[in-house]
Parts: C-alpha cells; structure tokens; sequence
C-alpha cells in the first residue's frame, strides 16, 4: 500500500511539474501576475511529492520489503543499514529518482528564497527547471519505474554489488548529482535570460553562487569517487580516464570556465553572451554525462542496440535540451547587447584566456570519451581511447593554465600592465625555484621533470598567498593592520585564494604519485618479509574474520622502518557469499605526505600470498587538496553579497518594520 | 569472426578484482620487466572495462602479459610486440589509438578547438579592441572617457 502510495506521489509530481512548465510561461509572456504566482507553490509542491516518492523507497529499502522488483534486485536482509539507504541510489531507476529529488530541490530553493528576483525572470526559470522535471519524470515513469511490484514476493533479495558497499562510494553520487543537476539552475537561468532578451549583472549575480554550490558538490563527489577508487581498486590509482568519470569531469570543467566567466559578466558587463553558453554547455555535459552513464551504451554499443528503449529517451531528452537551448541562443544571443570594453591584458583578458583554455580541455575529454562511440556508430573501426591519449592532449592545455593562474588575479581590470603583475610574483617564483632545487637535492630516484612539477604546485601554493598578502598587506603594514584587513576581505577573495592554493596542492599530489610511487610484488609466506621504500614489512600470520555480510581472509603485516615499529597493517581480501563476488580491503597508512598501501592476493598453493606494497608518495594530497579547493567554494558561497536568501530579507523587514 | 572471438571473450571474464603482475609472471630482468610493463599499460583489457592489462586481473590479461613478456624474452622490440597483439587482437586493444585517417579528428580536434578559439578572441580584439577609438561614436568615447577617469586600483573587487 505504501508503495502505491510513492508511486502516485511520483505521477502526481509529474503533473505539477507539466503546470509548473507551462502556466508560468504564459504568465511571463503576458506579464499576468496571476499565473506567474503558479510557480513557486507548484515547484515547492513539486519537492514535497517527489521527496514523498523517494522517502517510500527508502522505507521499502530499509525495510527489505522484496515485494519491490528494485529491493529485491538490489538489496538484501543482511546488508547493514547504511548500505540498505544507500542501495537506493545503487541502482538505476533509484539513482534516478534521487536525479529529479534533486532537480526539484533546486527548483525549490529559488522559489522559496527567490524574492529579490523580478517575477518574470523567477516564473521562466522555475518552468524551465519544470521542464527538466517533465522529461525526467516521464522518463522514470514510463522505462524505468521503481515502484514494480513482484508477485509472489521472493524471500531473499539478491544483495548489492559489493564495490558499491563502501562509505566512500554510498555517498559518492548524492554529492555527484547535486554538481550536475546543479548545473540545470545555471541553465535555466541562462534560457530564461534569452526569453527574457536581457542579462544584466543581477542575473549574473544570481547564477554565480548556484554555480558555486554545483561546482563545490562536484568537486566533493568527483574527489570521493577518486578517493573510493584509490582505496578499492586495488593498487592506488586514483584517476583511470574511465568514460564514467569522464562523464563527470566535462561538467566541472565547464562550471568552473562558467565561475570564471559569470565574474566577469557580473562585475564589468562583458562576455554575457559567452557566459550563457557556458551555462547551456555545462548542463548539457551534465545531460550527456546521465546519458553516457545510465544508457548502458558504454559497457557495449551492442547491449544499447539490443534494449534501447532507456538509452534512446535519454537521447532524445538530451537532443531536445541541447538542440532547443542552442536554438533558442543562436536566435536571441544577438540581442544582448556587449558591454564593458576591455584590453587583451586585463583580468577580464586573463579570465578570457581561462576560458579558452578550460573549454579546449573540456573538448579534449568529450572527443576523448565519445569518439570511439562515434567511430563506432558510423560503422568505423573499434578503437580504445585511454589514459595514453587523456595526458597527450589533456595535459599539454591545461599546463599553460596552471601557470597562468596566480597571474590573473595580479592583473587589474579593464587595462593592465603585465610588468609590475610579475613583480609581485617575484616571492612565489622564487619559492617554486627553492622548490624545484630542494626535489632535484632529495629524490634520487624519479624523473627530472617532477622537479618541474613540484616547481609548478608550489607557484600556484605561493601565488595564492601572495595574493592574499597583497590584499591584506601583510608585509607593508603592522601585524594588526593586515589582520584587521584580513577580516574585511570579502570571503568570496578568501574562496578564490583557498581555491586556487588547493589547486596547487592537487598538482602536488599528482606530480608525487605518477613520479614517485614505489611498487613491490611479491609472495610471502607467515613469517616472511620484504622490503620497500625503507620499510619493512612481515607477513606475520593470515586468518579468517566473519563480516556481517561477508567472509574475510586478513593478512596481518608488521611494518618497521629503520628498526622503529609502526605496528601493524591488515589488508583484507573479502568474500561475499550472497553476491558471489570478491572484493579487496587494502590497508593504508598515511603520514601525511606519504601512503603505505598494502593488499593481499591469492594463496598461490605453496603456502604463500601475494602481496602487494606501495608506497604512494604524496597520494593524499591530491584529496586534500581537493578538499581546500571545496571549502574555498563555501566559504566564497557565505560572501555576503551572494547572500541573496532569507537574512537579506528579515534585515529588510526589521528596517520597515519601526515604520509601523 | 572477431565478433565471435571477442563473445567467447565476455563469456570467460571473470568479476575478479583489479590487481595485476602475479610475482610468478615476472621476468629476470629488471630492464625488460620495465619493458614489459610499460607496453602493458598501453593495451586493453578486452574483457574489462577500460583497463589496462598492466591493472586486471582477468584471465585474458594474465595471457596477454605473459605474451607480452614471451614476446620480449624471444628478443623482439616494444614495437613489435604490439604488432604482435594488434595482428591477433585489432586496434582495440591499443589504449592510445593510433593516428590515421578514422582518428585525425580525435588527435587534433582538441588543438583544432583551441586554435578557432584563439583565432576568434585575437579577431574579436582586433575588432573592438582598446586600439581602435575611432569606431566610437561621441557617446561612446564620453562613457569610455569616464570610465578610464574611474580610479583604477589594481585587483580592487567591486
């Protein structure tokens, strides 16, 4: 009964969201005050039944209810609780309910703390993001719904996949999906400001920080996922270039040119027009990333071909998003009219440039990933793009970029001199010399060209806080001056100085694990050791453990270095009776710089296990970094300015209120 | 009969975890074993999904190592190994595709981009660039005079 009940909520949700499309549009177009109030009850109605929706499959997850096809798919009595919630979104047709819970939160957001935006632009924003919603629903309801019912109910489920039975990856695609359907705020923005004809620099104010919050929880979900790989897979990789991410790459990309260029179209009136496609771009990369992952068509072309009935609505919403959004830019783009001239070395010019270079990566990654689909489907050859082709192209263009970063908030807008730019960034230079130097001293091993590398991560670690030091005069004026100073910087300065040093720890971490990483391989008996990177590590003994839903055999390693005893490591090999399938635990011990990694193998039949030993140099500082880099969109999130919700507001109220 | 090949393939892979070179599958030779690995993490693993031999774990990339590594010993170049494999395996098995004709777009769409993209902004600042005030009208050069009168702080935020 109650499943009905979330499957009715699910189509009730459908049609709000198709009143929520289209009588405010109506409005909008005849300026009716009426039929433009439809929308924010509608969206918020909207949130509350989807929400209804997702909160039932959670409880028939929670409560193994096997009477669910999907539950009994995908979960299983034994599963601990954490893993029961999280199956939900384990799943397609789960994943894809969060996607629209998501969609219609956003949606809500703006028509609850939307006052400061003018009627019209807040009615046409709210019916594009319904149109979203539309598509989406429909496509739930018609391939892929979650609420079948099995008949006769089975008694057991058949338990979800044990890679996805992981902290790391339960919350991996909530945070994933609120980036890219993030994103669809920005998009529909940037629909509503060409039928409107006019983007002005509160509509850039506005799309900023709905970017930000998008940018922000893809940079934690893509950093988690990377994180989850890293521990899981095996061996310590922690980017595979894999389609999947991929799909999530292309969309941080483009938000973070759209971050970028919506400055310049908030603060000096240019590159309005460019800024809205980049808000079309980013959201169609999220729409094609959905594609991509949840067609199917990436395990095989073939498996798509065979059941394309969900590969080919997602298509189709993607073509109609894409090509309607383009459409509609091609015609009205014209009409918004340039502002703000500038020079080609200016903060603007280097925000240009920024631009250029972040899109021609976005390109690289979106050819890489969809070429051999296309080959494919035009009945070329098969061919596989990997990391190899990823780093020759990838690469080369974002290199330029990375150096040029500390540079750009250096520059003034409108016209500036790139001389006396450089000469403020004589500290940093000079600290990534010292740092090149203190590599090539302490690394015997590795290539030269780390030196390089480390050189470029502390440029952009220095840049940062020589930024900071300059706003701040740190080292002009007394301490207390410059802390003063320090607390009336707008926090959206601080956001950009954590965000940009990040980056430069994220090179860091980078740099150390593709040059540095040490590899042992090698099989031990009990009792046996071996050495790497100075540590001594002894199989001591191996057993068995009972998980809750699976068998483990654990290998106990002593670790010693220089004679010195750093306890012991337990890597796990774990079994899972209910799923059939094997899972590695690698036992990691990090000292902050470094990580020591260790998974254990087969019994090889003579007694012995395979093991296998890295020491992963630098390794956590590429989520470290990452993670600064997340906190700096917070903190640039609270800057007062972009505060456009409800303190705004009660401020306002109290200041009329004596009037009473 | 590739499609064949490559179904007996999907048939025989196994949901293994990801952990690659057995100790047993290593070469002697500290040189060659270098050899071997760099070729291997430049193939597929048919039967995965977008790994390298050099990572999987499966059955096929256990051969194809140890191909790889027969293949070294026997005294061939890198280059020849991986003929070796294309002529058995195709072109799919390359993780970095090669250049011609079907893959140009590919290589050089990425530079492709970045070039048009360059090409557009020089002539977008070159046609309404700071050099060309003659293409203001009066309005215009009075707003642009006021605006150059604004104070100009270097990287000052509002």
């Amino acid at each position: 009964m109650i499943d009905e009940l979330g499957h009715f909520a699910l189509v009730l949700a459908f049609g709000v969201s198709l009143v929520q499309m289209i009588v405010p549009m109506i409005g909008a177009h005849r300026r009716d005050a009426g039929l433009m109030a439809v929308a924010r009850p509608a969206a918020i109605a909207q949130l509350a039944l989807i929400a209804t929706a997702f909160a039932v499959l959670v409880y028939a997850f929670v409560t193994s209810d096997f009477s669910l096809v999907l539950v009994a798919e995908n979960s299983h009595t034994t599963k601990p609780l954490i893993y029961k919630i999280a199956g939900v979104w384990g799943n397609h047709e789960g994943s894809m309910v969060l996607w629209v819970l998501i969609l219609s939160l956003y949606g809500a957001l703006v028509a609850l703390f939307g006052d400061n935006l003018p009627d019209g632009l807040r009615a046409r924003v709210l019916a594009v993001q319904a149109s979203i919603a539309v598509a989406f629903l429909a496509f739930i309801l018609f391939t892929s719904n979650p609420f079948l019912r099995l008949d006769p109910a089975p008694f057991e489920g058949k338990g979800l996949n044990p890679l996805l039975q992981d902290p790391g990856l339960a919350f991996h695609p909530p945070f994933l999906y609120a980036g890219y359907v993030g994103l669809s705020m920005a998009f529909s923005f940037a629909i509503a400001a060409l039928l409107e004809g006019r983007v002005d620099a509160g509509w850039a104010r506005w799309v900023r920080p709905w970017t930000l919050l998008a940018w922000l929880a893809l940079t934690i979900g893509i950093a988690m996922g990377s994180w989850w790989s890293y521990y899981t897979l095996g061996w310590g990789g922690y980017w595979f270039w894999d389609p999947v991410e991929n799909a999530s790459l292309m969309p941080w990309i483009v938000a973070t040119a759209l971050l970028h260029s919506a400055i310049v179209a908030e603060k000096r009136g240019a590159l309005k027009s460019w800024t809205i496609l980049l808000a079309i771009f980013a959201f169609s990369l999220s729409l094609v990333g959905t594609f991509l992952v949840r067609s199917g068509v990436l395990n095989s072309v073939h498996a798509f071909a065979n059941d394309p009935s969900r590969g080919l609505v997602i298509l189709c919403i993607v073509f109609f998003f894409v090509g309607g959004a383009l459409a509609l830019y091609g015609w009205r783009a014209p009409l918004l009219k340039a502002e703000g001239l500038f020079a080609p070395i200016s903060r603007e010019g280097a925000l240009v440039l920024n631009n250029l270079l972040l899109s021609a990566a976005a390109f690289a990654v979106f050819i890489g990933t969809l070429y051999p689909l296309f080959l494919d489907a035009v009945g070329g050859p098969k061919i596989t793009v990997g990391p190899p082709f990823f780093n020759l192209t990838f690469g080369p263009i974002m290199l330029p970029l990375l150096c040029l970063v500390p540079l750009g908030p250096f520059l003034a807008w409108k016209r500036a001199d790139l001389f006396p730019a450089l000469q403020r960034l004589y500290g940093a230079a000079a600290a990534a010399i010292v740092a090149a130097l203190i590599v090539l001293a302490v690394k015997t091993h590795g290539p030269w060209l780390a030196a390089l590398g480390m050189a470029l991560a502390m440029w952009l670690v220095a840049g940062a806080f020589v930024e900071l030091a300059t706003r701040i005069g740190l080292f002009t004026n007394p301490v207390a001056v410059s802390l003063r100073r320090a607390a009336r910087l707008p926090r959206a300065q601080w956001g950009m100085v954590l965000a940009h040093g990040g980056l430069g720890i994220v090179v860091a971490g980078i740099v150390g694990m593709t040059a540095w990483r040490q590899e042992l391989v090698t099989a031990l008996k009990p009792g046996e050791s071996a050495e790497l990177a100075g540590y001594t590590l002894t199989l001591e003994k191996v057993g068995m453990r009972e998980g809750p839903n699976y068998e483990a055999l654990v290998g106990v390693v002593h670790v010693s270095r220089d004679g010195r005893d750093l306890g012991y490591m337990l890597p796990e090999k774990r079994n899972f009776p209910v799923e059939r399938q094997e899972k590695t635990e690698a036992a990691i011990r990090t000292n902050g710089v470094s990580d020591l990694y260790i998974v254990i193998g087969e019994d090889n039949g003579q007694g012995a296990f395979t093991i296998r030993a890295y020491e992963n140099s630098f390794a956590p500082w590429i989520w470290a970094g990452a993670i600064i880099m997340a906190f700096g969109g917070i903190v640039s999130l609270t800057d007062r300015r972009y505060r456009v919700g409800a303190p705004v507001r009660a401020r306002a109220r109290l200041a009329s209120a004596p009037a009473e | 009969m590739r499609k064949l090949v490559f179904a007996l393939l999907l048939l025989i892979a196994a949901a293994a975890p990801a952990f690659a070179v057995d100790p047993g599958e290593k070469l002697a030779d500290p040189a060659l074993e270098a050899r071997a690995r760099a070729i291997s993490q430049e193939l597929r693993c048919l039967v995965c999904q977008n790994q390298s031999i050099d990572d999987s774990n499966a059955d096929l990339a256990r051969d194809l190592r140890r191909i790889v590594r027969e293949r070294l010993t026997a005294g061939d170049t890198d280059a020849q190994v991986v003929d070796f494999i294309v002529a058995r395996y195709g072109e799919f098995v390359l993780l970095r595709p090669r250049l011609e004709a079907a893959t140009w777009l590919l290589w050089f769409g990425p530079a492709l981009v970045l070039l048009i993209g360059g090409l557009a902004v020089f002539v977008l600042f070159r046609r309404n660039g700071a050099g060309a005030p003659a293409a203001l009208d009066p309005a215009e050069s009075a707003r642009l005079t006021r605006i150059l009168g604004e104070t100009e702080r270097p990287g000052s935020e509002r």
